[in-house]
């Protein structure tokens, strides 16, 4: 390797953030300022540099955390260190949505467009904004807002994220959001108001905030009105750096969540009313969440948290596999593959080190069930990742989380450094010789690494873009070595299966679609929120938990790459095989209910951007194919008919051409959802 | 030269291509099947020195039971593969990918693109006058080589080239996403400014002419550029004791660009500077000293 780098220097704080990662430079060949004697003896580098590419990612994040943007100077420091080249560098950092190559404020607002807030007003929140802060991109008054896919907080539409850059890096999220809280919170993320419990997003558990009583049981409270100190402001920090104030931290900072708190203040709509009937004992992967207190290890256990893993380790690895095949669990990040078959695949592989990667970077439009569970229950994810690991042959397991969930990411951290302090991390589990350990990774604002080859290019520190299949992940995955690639929804399933065993677990469900599944209903409902139902449960069930519209247009299944399906198909059955048959597919869980008054043609505008937007670029009828179709659907938003059918004959054979010779699933998919509605629903006609 | 490699003798597999009983080497691609069988599958982003990146998807072929269609430059020959080549199905995403390329990009001097286009029956211009193009500026920062990329279709075979394929200089990766990505230096910087080191490799590999000579380019600007004007002929570089082989492509008594045989089991068709570069002194004659 021949690297060249420019003559760019980083400022202090730029080498400290990258420093804070990686340790001072040991030579002046990985960016020390000062030539030392041994530096002119011998040349430093080589495999065990190269080999340090994966921390790239991490890197750019510290970069971008600290500053607010990514520097020529601060970029050639961090690939200096890495051994990395400054042109991919250069690739990695222009390819995710959260970074930024060129100066801006170190405030930065997402304001989500996407389908559920679209259909909940969010380009009113944008128009406001333009007004009070400027246009988007334009850095007005020390912050800069700029529109952004789905941010996964669909049930607290419209939503918006704002996040500030610094020595302690604040995030606040602001849903539902008005012009008016989304500056508040731009100029002072540390007193935004708190975010509601999880569990408020779960209907089912009557918990809905602020009216329900107090569900979750807290340990250590430390009064009834958390100080305003504990609010967003420390605690809501993308990283946690040791900060002067880190001594003076509470040791638990998810207790002081308020939960049903009443000094939050009051919801903006009275839109939602609280009459779902709690599930009861039928919840069971959200059983736990609002009833346990998500920063509490002893908490988890005293609600059965790790009998699941202790009875993995009754069984081994070959019996854990067997009872997930035997459970009938099919993969819940909208492609349904046995996921004991591809455990067992990448189990019997005998090439070293097998890795486990949990795909927590949920971006599919419409989707926030994984971050639910995450926030409610994340000791409940990691005890899955452990049996995962065990069940594979994996000593390490990489949660790729997106880069827009903060509080996910605060509450994941501190159960992994609970979970790691108990021994149910680390070199030897639970004292059964078994050793495992957890690593998040944060994605930056890329739908596209929720692929499952896309991720491991991602951890790598390469550009996020899918690899050719074959080889499969169970051969050659991460860092070319078999990996199982496992949603969060899917591995959490594997907590019920051990606990009530194979059989009692498959006679939840129908024949090929066992089990429990989460739904993400939003849009036009009177309680948006994940709700958790048997499979076969019918579409028209589901939304009368969530109290429909009275003018039903259409409901849109598994998100931007579904389709839509009609008011008079709500008994369709909620399971892969009953969804299939309908011609449509459950996808993600994605439920987004439209009432009449929306504007068919500009959501299907907004499909199409979206895709746009998130192709990766790499192969061609996805990168152009989703630029042509975007610029179709926009000559035909306002034309019916004839008028209309040029067009719409020109999108199907992009469509096709898409769907045949696109590289991955995003490019595949793409025109599913436009496809439906112009088929299942008339638009255009 | 031809250069025949020893390899560990490899077993063949029996597959069918558009129903013809065929026999293929394991781990030779369906392309290469193909082309053993006389079939003529359109490629743009293979390059017969590089590993394809198969992102053009102007090869795929229908393998029976795929739910997609497959790259040929890339799927590799399994026992039993039931092959077609010629399928409406391939057909239409051949021809529509041609015209997503063709409407996007300036595919003037890609080889046989103007003749695939014509046989895949794609018609470019159906997107409208409107449709969004590349709109590159050829950048023109030095006096070795030319970078328009209103010419690219991002096969990733320059990047490829530089990187850990051949050259390990990495002076070019794709930066930014979807339409958006772009062939790019660091921070986007003028090659010159970057770890370009100009051994041309990428311009070897190029399958659009989106990077070019200087000389090409400058020619083609004045109407002057003339291939069928043009000799090649392959010499040995006289710069140092390595031996690689050079071809000129002369043009009037000039030479015009130095290319080098992909089949040099060498070189492999790289160069470094000086051979790709250093013609200079060859054509100083008297007569053109001013």
């Amino acid at each position: 390797m021949d690297l060249r780098f420019g003559a760019g220097k980083p400022t202090d704080e730029e080498r400290a953030a990258v420093d804070a990662l990686l340790g001072p430079p040991e030579s002046a060949w990985e960016g020390a300022d000062d030539r030392n004697d041994t530096d002119l003896r011998w040349a430093r580098g080589g495999r065990e540099a190269r080999e340090r590419r994966e921390l790239l990612l991490p890197g750019l994040h510290a970069l971008n955390d600290r500053v607010g943007w990514i520097s020529e100077g601060g970029l050639d420091y961090l690939c200096r260190r890495l051994t990395v080249p400054p042109a991919e560098g250069y690739g990695v950092a222009t390819f995710y949505a959260m970074f930024a190559v060129k100066p801006r404020p170190a405030t930065v607002v997402h304001v989500c467009t996407d389908l559920a807030c679209a259909a909940r007003g969010s380009a009113r929140v944008c128009a406001e904004l333009e007004r009070d802060l400027g246009p988007a991109g334009s850095a007005g008054s020390g912050a800069v807002w700029q529109p952004s896919p789905c941010l996964g907080l669909c049930e607290r539409a419209p939503a918006a994220l704002a996040i500030r850059a610094g020595e302690t890096p604040q995030a606040a999220v602001v849903a539902p959001a008005t012009a008016e809280a989304v500056a508040d919170a731009a100029s002072a993320p540390h007193d935004a108001p708190a975010e509601p419990p999880a569990a408020a997003a779960v209907p089912q558990t009557g918990a809905t905030v602020p009216q329900g009583g107090a569900t979750v049981p807290q340990t250590g409270a430390d009064g009834p009105c958390p100080p305003p100190a504990t609010r967003a402001g420390t605690d809501d920090a993308v990283v946690p750096a040791p900060g002067p104030d880190a001594g003076q931290r509470p040791e638990n900072p998810a207790q002081r969540e308020p939960r049903a708190d009443p000094c939050a203040p009051p919801e903006s709509s009275a839109r939602r009313d609280t009459s779902v009937p709690p599930a009861g004992g039928n919840l069971v992967l959200l059983r736990r969440v609002g009833v346990v207190d998500p920063g509490s290890l002893d908490d988890y256990r005293t609600h059965g948290g790790y009998a699941a893993l202790r009875r993995a380790f009754a069984l081994g690895p070959a019996g854990v596999i067997r009872e997930v095949t035997e459970a009938g669990l099919v993969g819940r990040g909208g492609a349904a593959f046995p996921t004991g078959r591809k455990w067992s695949a990448t189990a019997q592989q005998p090439d070293h080190p097998h890795y486990l990667v949990c795909n927590a970077d949920e971006s599919e439009p419409g989707t926030f069930k994984d971050r639910v569970l995450m926030e409610g229950d994340p000791y409940a994810l990691i005890e899955a990742m452990t049996i995962a690991g065990y069940a594979t042959g994996a000593h390490r397991g990489y949660l790729y989380l997106r880069g827009e969930y903060p509080r996910a990411l605060r509450r994941l951290r501190t159960a992994i450094d609970r979970a790691r302090a108990r021994g149910f991390l680390g070199e030897d589990v639970m004292g059964q010789g078994f050793a495992f350990d957890i690593e998040i990774r944060r994605g930056a604002g890329a739908y596209i690494c929720g692929e499952e080859t896309a991720i491991f290019n991602s951890i790598e520190g390469r550009r996020g873009e899918p690899r050719s299949k074959p080889p499969f992940p169970v051969e050659k995955g991460l860092f070319g070595k078999p990996t199982a690639v496992n949603n969060v929804e899917t591995l959490v399933n594997v907590l019920p299966i051990l606990i009530e065993g194979a059989q009692a677990y498959a006679r939840t469900g129908t024949g090929t679609s066992t089990g429990t599944k989460l739904f993400c209903v939003s849009g036009t409902v009177a309680r948006p929120g994940v709700y958790e139902l048997p499979f076969g449960a019918t579409l028209g069930e589901l939304l009368e938990l969530a109290g429909p519209p009275e003018t039903l247009r259409a409901v849109l299944l598994g998100g931007a790459a579904g389709g839509f399906v009609r008011p008079d198909e709500l008994d369709v059955p909620l399971t892969f095989e009953g969804t299939r048959a309908a011609g449509t597919t459950l996808g993600s869980g994605v439920v987004l209910v439209l009432d009449d008054s929306v504007d068919l043609p500009r959501i299907l505008l907004r499909i199409a951007e979206f895709f746009r937007d998130e192709s990766c670029g790499q192969c061609v009828p996805c990168r152009v194919g989703t630029v042509r179709q975007e610029e179709a659907l926009h000559r035909i938003k306002d034309l019916t008919g004839a008028a209309a059918a040029g067009d719409i004959a020109l999108l199907r054979e992009v469509g096709q051409a898409m769907r045949d010779a696109s590289i991955c699933g995003l490019g595949q998919t793409a025109w599913n959802a436009v496809e439906s509605a112009i088929d299942r629903l008339g638009a255009f006609k | 030269m031809t250069a025949i490699p020893l390899r560990p003798p490899r077993r063949l597999v029996d597959l069918t291509l558009d129903g013809e009983p065929v026999r293929a080497p394991e781990d030779s691609t369906l392309l290469d099947a193909c082309r053993a069988a006389g079939k003529d599958v359109p490629t743009l982003c293979q390059g017969d020195t590089l590993t394809p990146k198969n992102a053009c998807r102007v090869c795929v072929v229908e393998v029976e039971g795929a739910r997609t269609l497959a790259p040929a430059c890339s799927r590799r020959v399994e026992q039993g593969m039931e092959v077609r080549t010629d399928t409406e199905r391939a057909r239409h995403s051949r021809k529509v990918v041609l015209e997503l390329l063709a409407s996007s990009t300036d595919l003037s001097t890609t080889p046989r693109a103007a003749d695939w286009i014509e046989e895949y029956g794609a018609e470019p211009d159906r997107f409208g006058a409107d449709a969004a193009r590349v709109d590159e500026e050829p950048k023109v920062d030095n006096d070795l080589y030319v970078r328009d990329y209103d010419k690219c279709i991002l096969c990733y075979k320059c990047v490829d080239a530089c990187g850990d394929q051949w050259q390990n200089t990495f002076a070019i990766a794709v930066a930014g996403r979807g339409f958006d990505a772009r062939i790019s230096t660091e921070h986007d910087a003028p090659l010159t400014d970057s770890a370009c080191v100009y051994c041309g490799n990428c311009i070897e590999v190029c399958p659009t002419g989106a990077l070019s000579f200087k000389t090409e380019f400058d020619m083609r600007a004045a109407g002057a550029w003339d291939e069928s004007a043009q000799t090649e002929t392959t010499t040995v570089c006289a710069y140092c004791g390595v031996g690689c082989n050079l071809t000129l492509h002369v043009q009037d008594n000039e030479i015009v660009k130095v290319t080098s045989p992909h089949d040099n089991p060498v070189t492999h068709g790289n160069l470094c500077i000086k051979g790709r570069f250093g013609y200079q002194h060859v054509q100083n004659h008297a007569q053109n000293r001013d």
